[in-house]
C-alpha cells in the first residue's frame, strides 16, 4: 500500500512537470500573417514601379493597433524579422515587414536606402498601412506607426523618419551616422576626405549583391563608384558626396520623431561613434542611445533585451504606455559567468541621460614611452589584424574581453605606449584621446597612416585588446586622436596600452614601404561616466515571498493532524491499577480489523497471560499499550493515565514486543547502556539485568555475532532494566531452550511477586498455564475468555480416563456411587465425580477389567483453546 | 497532545496516595531513585512516588534521547565512517588525477573554467573539489546521514523501544535530525578543509586565480568567498537533508530513503536540463547547486546564491513539517 502512494507521487510529479512543459512551451497565441506583393512607385522622376515583397501580421487581439515597420539588415530579407514581427503582433501592434527594393523577392536594385529610392518606398508602405482596417490613425492617411531596423533597416528608419513626418517613433540599430565617415574613418577628425578605406568591410558590402555579373542588383552608378574607389582606395568627392546623401547624416536635423538608437559595441563597421553623431544630431526629438554587447562583429546579440526595449520605446511612444524606466543612456557590460546557466552574465548600467563619447568626466593617465620608429612594410603586407570583417558575424573570432583572445600587431610595425599600472579600476565609457606627433622618416606624397588601439594589459604582462577595434588616422605632424569608442573596465594593477600599428587587415594602408616616427605629446585623456549604475538585479517577489508561505504551510501541516483528536476519557481512572483496556478497536489501513471491541483489565501483582492463536491481535494490543500504533476506538489506561505516543506514564511500563531490536554494531552491554541513557530515567539496574540475559562475556560482543536466543534474552533484558512497575513481553520463551524457560518463568514469578505486574503474550496454553496466574484468550481481534487460571484452565473436577475399552468403562462407571457423568472423551472417557474421589473411581474401573492407561485432571479452557486453533487451521 | 507534554514542567512530581502501602517498601528496596518523594498521606499509609502524569519519577521527557547519546550510536557505526573515509579521500584522490593526467589546459573551449585553473594553487583546489563534488558525491554523503537515521532505526526494530521508553515523537526527530545535520554538515566541512589540505601539500599556495579572466584574488578576499562557498554549500544541501528525513520517517528501508532522496536529486537535474520550461526551472530543488560559483567572479554576485538559499530553505521547512506531522500520525509497526 505504501508503495502504491509512492507510485501516485511518482504520478502526480510526472504529470506535474508535463504540464509545466506544456505550459512553459504553449502559452503564445497564434499570430496570423498574410503574404502580399505591394507596388510601389520611386525613383528620382518617380517613374519606376517596383513591386515588394512584405508580411503583414495584424495585431493577435484584433482591432485596431499602432503599426510598426520592420526593416532588415543588408543582404537579408524580410524573413530575418518574422520573430520580432510575430512578437510585436502579440504585443498588439500591427506589424509590416517588407524585402527593400533589391533584396529578396522583392523587384528593384539595391541603392543603399537612398531618398530617391528606398525613403519613398517606405512612405508608400506608410500610404498602405493607412488603409489597413488593423491600424490605428493619428489622422485619415496617417497611421500610427514606428519603424525599427538593423544596420541598413537602422539607416532607413532614420531616414524615412526624416522624410516622412507621418512616423511617430524609431528604433534604429547598429547603423551609421554618415556611411562615408564609417567607410573612411579618420580619428584626426578631418573627415572622410582623409580618412582610411575600411576596404574589408567596403568589399563585403558592395560585392554580397553579386551573382553573375560584379555589380549583381547594385544600382550601377552605386557599384561603378565603389569599384572607383576600391581600385585606389581612396574616397572620391562624388562618393563622399553620394554616401552623404544616403546616410541620416543629410537630414538628421529634420528627424522629429523620438529615436532609440542601439549600437553595437563589437562592431567595427559602425562603431559607437556613428551613433554618438545621430544621438547629437536628432535635436528635435527625444534620443535614447543603448550600447550592446552585439553588433557586426558578433558578441552577444541580446535579443530579448533589444527587442525588450525597442518594444518599450514603442508602448511608449506608440502606445502611451509608461516611459522606460531607465534613463536616457544604457550601456550592457559582461559580468561573470551566471552560475545557473553558465553564460557570460551581461547587466545593464544605465545613466539619466547619454553624456556623448567625452564622458561626464575626464580622467588623465600618463603614458610612458619614447619616441618609436615603425616600419610601413611594402605593398601594406603582412598586415596587423584587429578584426575580421565578415567573420566576426559567423561568430569565429571570439571578441569579448571574459573571452580573452590576442590581437596580432607584428614587431616593428607598432609604437606602444602603456601607462603605469592602475591603483585603482578604471571604467571608460566613451572615446580616449590622445595627443599624437607622427613624423615620416622620408618625406613622401601619401601621409602617414596609422591604426590606433587600445589594449588591457595584465599584471602577468599579457595584453589583449580592450575592443577588437582599430581608429585608422592619416597624420603627418601632431593632432588630437580620438581612439576607437568602447565601454571598457581596466581593472586595477593592469596598464592601458595605446598600440599604432602601420597596417590592419581590414583597411588600406601605402603600399610603398616608409618608416615613422612615433610620439605621444600627452596624456591619455580617459572619458569617465560615472552615473552609469548598474541597478542590482531586483530579486524576483518569491524570495521573500517562498519563506514566509513555506513558514506558513509548515505550521499548517505540522499543527494539524490527519488522526481525529479522540474526546479525553471519561470517568476517573484508578492509578492503582495496572491495566485497563476498554472498548479497543484498531482496523489496519489495508481492512483488516485487528481488534475488535477488546476490554480488560490487569491487576497489580498478576502474571497475565495474553493467549491467542497467531493473528488473534494480540502483538496489535500490545503496540497500542507501547503508543507504537493508534487505536480506532476505545483506550488504553495504564495506572490510570491513557496511553498515547509517547506519554509520560510509559517510562513505567517495559516492554518486549515482536522480537529484539537492537544496534547491530554495538555490544549487548553497550546497547543497554545507550537504551538506557536514551530513556531520560534515573539509574538502571544493569547488573541485574545482566544477570537476567545470563549473556557471560558475550555482552561485549557486538549484538550481530548473537545467536537468536541471545537477542532474546538481551530484549527482555533491556525490558527489565528500569525495573517497571507493569513489564510486558511478547513471546518471550520463543527461542530458549527448556532450562532457559524455566529459568526465565522463574524470573517471571519472582518479579511479579515483589509486587509488580506482568503480562505475557502468547500462543501456547501450557506456557500460560505455567506461568500465569490470571489469562485473557483472544481470537480474531475478540476477547474471548478473562480471568484466574486456577479458574478458566485449571481442574474442574472432571476427570479424563485413558482407555481403550470406552464401552466397558462407561458401564463400569454408569455403576458407580458417587457419579454425576460420564461420557466417551478421546481417547477415553471424561467423568464428572460426585463425591468419590478419583482414586476410588480407577479402583473401581480396575477392578471392572478396564485397562486404565492414564488419568488426568480435565481442563476447560483446553477444550476452547484447541477449537479455536482448528477453527484457524 | 501527547508531544506537548515534553513541554510541562516536571520539576514537582504530583504524588498520588497509594491504596496499596505495602508495595512503597518493595520498591524502594529494589530500586534506587533519584529524590524519591515519599510522604505520609491523610490515611497514614505510605505514599507511592509517582511523576507528572502517571510518569516514573526520574523520567524526563527532556533527557531523553540527548544529542551526545544519539551522536555515539551514529558515530560508532560503520557506514559514518566510510562517508567520512571517501570524503577525506577524494581530494588526494583528484590531485593524483592531476599528477598523473597533467595540469588541464585552458585552450579547450569545452573545458569547465574551474577545471583549468584548478591547479593553479590551495585555493583552487579547494573550488574546482567543491564543483566536482556537489552535484553527487555531496548530495549521496548528506542522503545518506539524514535518510538513513530514522529508517535505520525502524530497520532494527530499536525504533519501537525508544518510543516506548518513551522518548516523545517530536523530540525523537528533533534529536535525530540535529545530530544529522551536524554530520551532514561536517561531512560538507571536512571536504573543502582536506582539500585545502592536500592542495597545499600538493599544488603549493597561490592566489585565487579566478576562471575566465585572468584576475587572482588577494588571500583575504580569496578565503571570505571559499567560506561564502562553503556556507552557500550547506545552506543548499538543506532541501535535501529534509527531503531524505522525510523519506527516512516514511519508509522503513535506509536504502529507499537514502536512494529516494538522490533520486529525486537526480530527476530535478534531469527536469534542469529541459530549457523548454524556461523560468519554472528556477523552482527546481537542484537548480541554484552551483549559484556558489558566483563567488568565483571578480565581483561577488548575491542574487544567485540569494535565490538557491531561499529556495533550498523554504523547501526544507516544507519538508521537515511534513516530516513532523507524518511521523507523529503514524502507526509504527516495524
Amino acid at each position: 500500500m505504501r508503495r502504491g502512494r509512492a507510485a501516485a507521487i511518482a504520478c502526480a510529479a510526472v504529470v506535474l512537470a508535463g504540464a509545466l512543459t506544456w505550459a512553459a512551451v504553449d502559452d503564445e497565441p497564434r499570430v496570423k500573417a498574410t503574404d502580399q506583393r505591394i507596388t510601389v512607385v520611386d525613383g528620382p522622376k518617380n517613374d519606376q514601379h517596383v513591386t515588394l515583397d512584405t508580411t503583414f501580421f495584424p495585431p493577435v487581439r484584433g482591432g485596431r493597433g499602432p503599426a510598426v515597420l520592420l526593416a532588415h539588415g543588408f543582404g537579408g530579407s524580410k524573413d530575418d524579422t518574422r520573430s520580432q514581427a510575430e512578437d510585436l503582433a502579440r504585443h498588439g501592434y500591427a506589424v509590416l515587414t517588407w524585402s527593400a527594393r533589391g533584396f529578396g523577392q522583392s523587384g528593384g536594385q539595391i541603392t543603399l536606402d537612398s531618398p530617391d529610392y528606398d525613403v519613398k518606398d517606405v512612405r508608400q508602405l506608410v500610404d498602405w498601412l493607412a488603409r489597413r482596417p488593423e491600424v490605428r490613425l493619428d489622422r485619415p492617411g496617417d497611421p500610427r506607426v514606428g519603424v525599427a531596423g538593423q544596420s541598413y533597416g537602422g539607416a532607413i528608419s532614420l531616414l524615412a523618419a526624416a522624410y516622412d513626418a507621418r512616423i511617430d517613433a524609431i528604433a534604429p540599430q547598429i547603423t551609421w551616422y554618415d556611411l562615408a565617415d564609417a567607410l573612411f574613418p579618420d580619428a584626426t577628425g578631418k573627415g572622410a576626405a582623409n580618412g582610411v578605406f575600411k576596404k574589408a568591410w567596403a568589399g563585403i558590402f558592395f560585392t554580397s549583391g553579386a551573382s553573375s555579373t560584379a555589380c549583381g542588383r547594385f544600382l550601377p552608378s552605386l557599384c561603378s563608384m565603389y569599384q572607383k574607389v576600391a581600385e585606389t582606395g581612396r574616397p572620391t568627392p562624388e562618393a563622399i558626396a553620394t554616401l552623404h546623401r544616403d546616410s541620416p547624416a543629410s537630414v538628421a536635423g529634420r528627424i522629429h520623431a523620438p529615436t532609440l538608437l542601439v549600437q553595437g559595441q563589437t562592431d567595427s563597421l559602425f562603431p559607437l561613434d556613428q551613433s554618438d553623431r545621430n544621438a547629437r544630431a536628432i535635436t528635435g526629438a527625444p534620443v535614447r542611445t543603448v550600447w550592446y554587447q552585439g553588433g557586426h562583429d558578433g558578441g552577444d546579440p541580446e535579443t530579448s533585451r533589444v527587442d525588450g526595449l525597442v518594444t518599450g520605446w514603442f508602448d511608449h511612444y506608440l502606445k502611451g504606455g509608461p516611459p522606460p524606466d531607465d534613463g536616457g543612456f544604457v550601456v550592457t557590460r559582461t559580468g561573470g559567468i551566471d552560475s545557473s546557466t553558465q553564460r557570460v552574465t551581461i547587466s545593464a548600467a544605465s545613466a539619466p541621460r547619454y553624456p556623448g563619447l567625452s564622458g561626464t568626466t575626464r580622467r588623465s593617465v600618463p603614458l610612458g614611452g619614447e619616441q618609436v620608429t615603425v616600419q610601413n612594410p611594402a605593398g601594406g603586407s603582412p598586415s596587423s589584424i584587429s578584426s575580421m570583417p565578415g567573420l566576426g558575424l559567423l561568430g569565429a573570432l571570439p571578441s569579448t574581453p571574459a573571452t580573452g583572445g590576442v590581437g596580432v600587431d607584428l614587431p616593428g610595425q607598432s609604437a606602444t605606449f602603456d601607462s603605469e599600472p592602475l591603483d585603482a579600476p578604471l571604467q571608460l565609457t566613451g572615446a580616449a584621446q590622445v595627443r599624437l606627433r607622427v613624423k615620416a622618416v622620408k618625406p613622401s606624397s601619401e601621409p602617414p597612416t596609422l591604426f590606433a588601439k587600445v589594449y588591457d594589459v595584465g599584471p602577468d604582462g599579457q595584453a589583449s585588446p580592450a575592443r577588437r577595434i582599430a581608429a585608422p588616422l592619416r597624420l603627418d605632424g601632431t593632432a588630437q586622436v580620438t581612439l576607437p569608442a568602447m565601454d571598457y573596465r581596466f581593472a586595477a594593477g593592469h596598464r592601458i596600452r595605446l598600440v599604432f600599428s602601420t597596417t590592419d587587415m581590414g583597411f588600406a594602408s601605402p603600399a610603398r614601404p616608409a618608416a615613422y616616427q612615433v610620439s605621444v605629446e600627452s596624456p591619455l585623456s580617459v572619458p569617465v561616466d560615472p552615473a552609469l549604475r548598474t541597478p542590482p538585479a531586483p530579486l524576483p517577489w518569491w524570495v521573500w515571498g517562498f519563506p514566509v508561505i513555506a513558514v506558513a504551510a509548515g505550521a499548517v501541516i505540522a499543527a494539524t493532524s490527519r488522526r481525529r483528536r479522540r474526546p479525553r476519557a471519561e470517568g476517573e481512572a484508578d492509578a492503582s491499577t495496572p491495566l485497563e483496556i476498554r472498548g479497543l478497536t484498531k482496523r489496519y489501513k489495508n481492512g483488516y480489523l485487528a481488534v475488535d471491541d477488546l476490554s480488560f483489565r490487569v491487576e497489580r501483582g498478576q502474571v497475565c497471560g495474553l493467549l491467542g492463536p497467531n493473528g488473534a491481535g494480540k502483538t496489535t494490543t500490545l503496540r497500542m499499550l507501547m503508543g507504537l500504533i493508534h487505536p480506532d476506538d476505545g483506550e488504553i489506561r495504564i495506572f490510570g493515565e491513557p496511553v498515547r505516543p509517547g506519554a509520560p506514564v510509559l517510562s513505567r511500563l517495559g516492554s518486549f514486543v515482536e522480537g529484539p531490536g537492537f544496534l547491530p554494531h554495538l555490544s549487548g552491554r553497550d546497547n543497554l547502556e545507550l537504551y538506557w541513557k536514551a530513556a531520560g530515567r534515573g539509574e538502571s539496574h544493569m547488573e541485574r539485568a545482566l544477570e537476567i540475559a545470563g549473556l557471560g562475556d558475550a555482552v561485549r560482543r557486538p549484538v550481530r555475532t548473537y545467536s537468536q536466543g541471545m537477542r532474546q534474552r538481551l530484549a527482555i533484558a533491556q525490558a527489565m532494566l528500569g525495573l517497571p512497575d507493569l513489564l510486558v513481553l511478547d513471546e518471550p520463551t520463543n527461542g530458549l531452550d527448556p532450562p532457559q524457560i524455566a529459568e526465565m518463568r522463574e524470573v517471571l514469578v519472582r518479579y511479579a511477586a515483589e509486587g509488580r505486574t506482568v503480562i505475557i503474550s502468547s500462543h501456547l496454553l501450557a506456557e500460560v498455564e505455567q506461568t500465569c496466574t490470571d489469562v485473557v484468550v483472544m481470537h480474531k481481534g475478540r476477547l474471548v475468555a478473562a480471568g484466574p487460571v486456577a479458574e478458566i484452565a485449571g481442574h474442574d473436577g472432571a476427570v479424563v480416563i485413558g482407555t481403550p475399552d470406552v464401552d466397558r468403562a462407561l458401564s463400569v462407571l454408569t455403576a458407580l456411587e458417587g457419579i454425576e457423568h460420564a461420557e466417551p472423551y478421546e481417547p477415553g472417557v471424561l467423568v464428572r465425580v460426585n463425591g468419590s474421589p478419583p482414586s476410588a473411581v480407577v479402583a473401581a474401573l480396575v477392578g471392572g477389567g478396564v485397562a486404565v492407561e492414564r488419568v488426568a485432571p480435565h481442563r476447560r479452557l483446553e477444550d476452547a483453546f484447541l477449537a479455536l486453533i482448528g477453527e484457524d487451521s | 497532545m501527547t508531544e506537548r507534554s515534553e513541554g510541562i514542567k516536571k520539576h514537582a512530581p504530583v504524588v498520588t496516595p497509594s491504596d496499596e502501602g505495602g508495595l512503597m517498601t518493595e520498591r524502594s528496596e529494589g530500586i534506587k531513585r533519584r529524590a524519591p518523594v515519599v510522604t505520609p498521606s491523610d490515611e497514614g499509609g505510605l505514599m507511592t512516588d509517582v511523576g507528572r502524569r502517571g510518569a516514573d519519577p526520574s523520567y524526563r521527557p527532556r533527557r531523553t534521547l540527548p544529542l551526545r547519546v544519539e551522536a555515539v550510536r551514529q558515530l560508532r557505526r560503520r557506514r559514518t565512517w566510510i562517508a567520512f573515509a571517501v570524503l577525506l579521500l577524494l581530494p588526494w584522490v583528484l590531485a593524483a588525477a592531476f599528477k598523473i593526467g597533467g595540469s588541464p589546459s585552458g585552450n579547450d573551449p569545452n573545458t569547465p573554467g574551474l577545471v583549468t585553473v584548478a591547479t593553479t594553487g590551495a585555493l583552487n583546489f579547494t573550488a574546482f573539489t567543491l564543483f566536482a563534488s556537489v552535484g553527487f558525491l555531496l548530495v549521496v554523503a548528506v542522503a545518506l546521514f539524514c535518510g538513513d537515521t530514522v529508517a535505520s532505526e525502524a530497520g532494527w526494530a530499536s525504533l519501537r523501544y525508544l518510543l516506548a521508553a518513551p522518548v516523545p515523537r517530536v523530540r525523537l526527530l528533533r534529536q535525530k535530525l540535529i545530530v544529522a545535520l551536524s554530520l551532514s554538515a561536517l561531512a560538507v566541512l571536512s571536504l573543502p578543509v582536506m582539500a585545502m589540505i592536500t592542495g597545499i601539500y600538493v599544488f603549493g599556495w597561490a592566489r585565487l586565480r579566478l576562471p575566465a579572466t585572468d584576475t587572482a584574488l588577494p588571500n583575504g578576499t580569496a578565503l571570505t568567498r571559499l567560506l561564502i562557498i562553503v556556507g552557500y554549500t550547506l545552506v543548499s544541501e538543506l532541501v535535501v537533508a529534509a527531503l531524505a528525513f522525510l523519506l527516512s520517517v516514511t519508509t522503513d528501508s535506509p536504502l529507499g530513503a537514502v536512494g529516494g532522496a538522490v533520486g529525486l536529486v537526480i530527476v530535478s537535474n534531469i527536469i534542469d536540463a529541459v530549457t523548454a520550461l524556461g523560468h519554472w526551472r528556477e523552482f527546481l530543488p537542484t537548480h541554484w547547486q552551483f549559484a556558489w560559483t558566483d563567488a568565483l567572479q571578480p565581483d561577488l554576485v548575491w542574487t544567485g546564491m540569494v535565490k538557491g538559499m531561499v529556495l533550498s530553505a523554504s523547501y526544507a521547512v516544507i519538508f521537515l513539517a511534513l516530516a513532523v506531522r507524518r511521523f507523529r500520525d503514524k502507526d509504527v509497526v516495524s
